[in-house]
């Protein structure tokens, strides 16, 4: 879970489809799970898409074309909309992703992709037609995404793009630290704060 | 300095803010149910971590519960393992629970107003996205993911980012056969299901104010279809005689201190907006979605459009088997569903059954009529609805959140379409490959009693 994010280059997944919401990261029927299992969720990642309603693989979905791989999803605008389940992002963590790629992310699963160490880089729309242009032509063609310099880089044509991060999000992201190991660290002030405000 | 409502509230809640990072802020109530709160108590446990305020937190099954038979043990055993987990976990660390057959039981977001737990002023969190129904109390309510819940269980705090604010602004008269619903619906057409992420907003104007709580909560539970974190209204004196006498509600001189605090929760004449937006209420008419996202809705008489030629439009439409360019009008539907957190309250079931009164059911249309909780339940009966719906054809089932994402056993069929009240058209949403046109409960009545899509306004 917590793994320590640095730089990581890899060969990418491509969705070029917009507003793909939570539902189809994971259907509401696997939510059932009591515990965090990873692989349990990671198998049902895109669940409806990877498999036929018969169970057989939909061999047209890009998760089963064996072209395609690597730890980077990339997707088009409005990734993660609806559901607030974390579910989604213990799916996309589960499969091996470590950074999904998209023009726009809906602000909850943001927030559940960075607590699962999973990294969401925003880059422009350009950016990303160039992305899909690229592996589209060369499926082997690897992105390198540096945290420490907030950099995206489209290896095929060189062009990088700076991304946006806040500087504890990226200390934690960097540190392997998580919004409670700081929480639990501060009570004082909360209760403080309680005296005062409540 | 002029404030926004959302400043005030926010502000009144920050505990501090981290450099160069998100704000701590304090949260009043923290609602759990079944699905999205296990993981977060077995994180608690792995860190050895009591719940710091048990006092603010309030747990509840409303997911996986079955709509019929709530006496008898849930049939599903994965199911069941869910609910008694929060059952067990609430036990372990101290925490109120409304189980199953509970009269306080029912849907999280219909429950927390209707019992007076949420109240104006409050920040307000759950593990679910439509957490931001309770905004219409006037509160600051949001939707968090499970990583999240465990955040506010161990500490009573959330780190977030404080985000953008929008006022969106509806005047004017809804005209015959518009609802609170049809608002939403016509908003994100409008807006799209990513026209508002990253704020956070406050609606205004005289459609929003002449609106019930009923209808307000409908409007709020909708704002995260547009993207939004959270929605909210100013409370004013429908707020206060809705809240006033509920279970825990202030009482007596508390009362009166909690009214004039609650008066001061609205923004300020100068205050300024991030964004603001307007609509105006003559524009809209009976809504109803066609498309597999919330944002690709239409008035009922209108044409589903013609001018998209993206990927993810195609796609979509070829789930439905829609055309584009076509009218719903006429169109078979097979099911029927009223409930919900978005419609699942006392004034949707008294507009469905306006409709259905004296009317029956269409032969070959399955309804599942869903109350939000136990209270909904006794009300409707209270006011005999449920004698009128019966001799209509209908049944009132159980409450729970039943086929808005069938989680227990209300699922519609691969194919079959549904004409739901819920907040969701995303496929599979109500059961793998089943096609749901979102709509409000005249609607779904109007479908209900002549098992095709028709515009309600002609049964009124």
């Amino acid at each position: 879970m917590k793994q320590k994010f640095n730089i990581i280059t890899s060969t990418c997944v491509p969705l070029p489809l917009e507003n793909v919401d939570t539902d189809q990261i994971i259907p509401a029927r696997f939510l059932k799970a009591t515990t965090r299992e990873e692989k349990f969720f990671g198998d049902n990642l895109f669940r409806d898409w990877r498999y036929n309603p018969d169970g057989s693989l939909n061999k047209d979905f890009v998760l089963n074309n064996p072209i395609y791989g690597g730890q980077i999803l990339v997707a088009g605008k409005n990734f993660g909309s609806g559901s607030s389940r974390e579910h989604a992002a213990w799916a996309i963590a589960g499969y091996g992703f470590r950074v999904v790629v998209s023009s726009f992310f809906a602000d909850i699963h943001k927030n559940n992709e960075l607590n699962n160490f999973v990294l969401p880089v925003v880059v422009s729309e350009e950016f990303l037609k160039e992305l899909f242009d690229s592996i589209h032509a060369d499926p082997k063609m690897e992105v390198e995404v540096n945290l420490p310099e907030q950099t995206i880089t489209n290896k095929a044509t060189g062009k990088s793009e700076h991304f946006e991060i806040n500087a504890y999000k990226k200390h934690c992201l960097m540190n392997g630290l998580d919004d409670i190991d700081f929480l639990l660290t501060n009570k004082d002030k909360i209760e403080a704060w309680e005296k005062v405000s409540r | 300095m002029a404030n926004t409502l959302f400043d005030k509230i926010w502000d009144a809640h920050v505990v501090q803010k981290v450099e160069d990072g998100p704000t701590q802020l304090y949260i009043d109530r923290l609602y759990c149910h079944e699905v999205t709160s296990p993981q977060a108590f077995a994180g608690l446990r792995a860190r050895g971590v009591k719940v710091f305020r048990p006092d603010r937190v309030y747990c509840m099954p409303d997911h996986n519960t079955p709509t019929h038979d709530q006496d008898k043990p849930i049939e599903d055993p994965v199911s069941k393992a869910q609910v008694d987990a929060l059952a067990k976990n609430a036990k372990e660390f101290g925490l109120a629970h409304f189980g199953m057959m509970d009269k306080r039981n029912g849907i999280i977001h219909v429950v927390g107003p209707e019992r007076g737990l949420t109240l104006p002023g409050m920040t307000i969190v759950c593990g679910d996205s439509h957490t931001s129904t309770h905004g219409a109390m006037g509160a600051v309510a949001f939707g968090i993911g499970t990583s999240e819940v465990e955040m506010v269980l161990a500490s009573q705090c959330i780190l977030q980012s404080r985000p953008k604010t929008m006022r969106i602004t509806i005047d004017g008269e809804l005209g015959k056969g518009v609802t609170a619903k049809d608002m939403a619906l016509y908003m994100m057409s409008k807006m799209t299901t990513s026209g508002a992420t990253g704020y956070f907003v406050e609606y205004a104007g005289s459609a929003v104010r002449g609106l019930s709580m009923e209808g307000r909560l409908t409007l709020c539970n909708l704002s995260i279809e547009m993207g939004a974190r959270g929605g909210m209204v100013a409370p004013d004196e429908v707020t206060f005689e809705y809240i006033k006498g509920r279970e825990h509600a202030p009482k007596g001189a508390d009362w009166d201190k909690a009214v004039a605090y609650w008066k001061t929760l609205k923004s300020d004449d100068t205050a300024v907006f991030d964004k603001e937006v307007r609509f105006d209420a003559a524009d809209i008419q009976p809504m109803i979605t066609y498309g597999t996202n919330p944002g690709m809705g239409m008035g009922i008489t209108e044409y589903i459009p013609s001018d998209d030629q993206s990927v993810s439009f195609k796609k979509s439409l070829e789930y439905m088997d829609f055309h584009s360019g076509e009218s719903l009008l006429g169109k078979k539907i097979d099911y029927v569903f009223l409930g919900a957190c978005t419609n699942g309250r006392i004034e949707d079931f008294r507009a469905f059954t306006s409709l259905v009164k004296g009317r029956k059911k269409a032969d070959h249309v399955t309804a599942w009529l869903v109350p939000g909780s136990w209270m909904v339940d006794a009300q409707i009966r209270e006011e005999g609805l449920d004698k009128i719906l019966e001799e209509a054809g209908f049944a009132i089932r159980q409450p729970g959140c039943s086929a808005c994402l069938a989680m227990n056993d209300d699922k519609i069929p691969a194919g079959k379409y549904s004409v739901s009240t819920s907040n969701r058209n995303f496929e599979g949403r109500q059961g793998p490959g089943a096609r749901t046109l979102l709509a409000s409960p005249l609607v779904a009545a109007a479908a209900a009693v002549t098992g095709v899509i028709t515009d309600p306004r002609e049964l009124m």
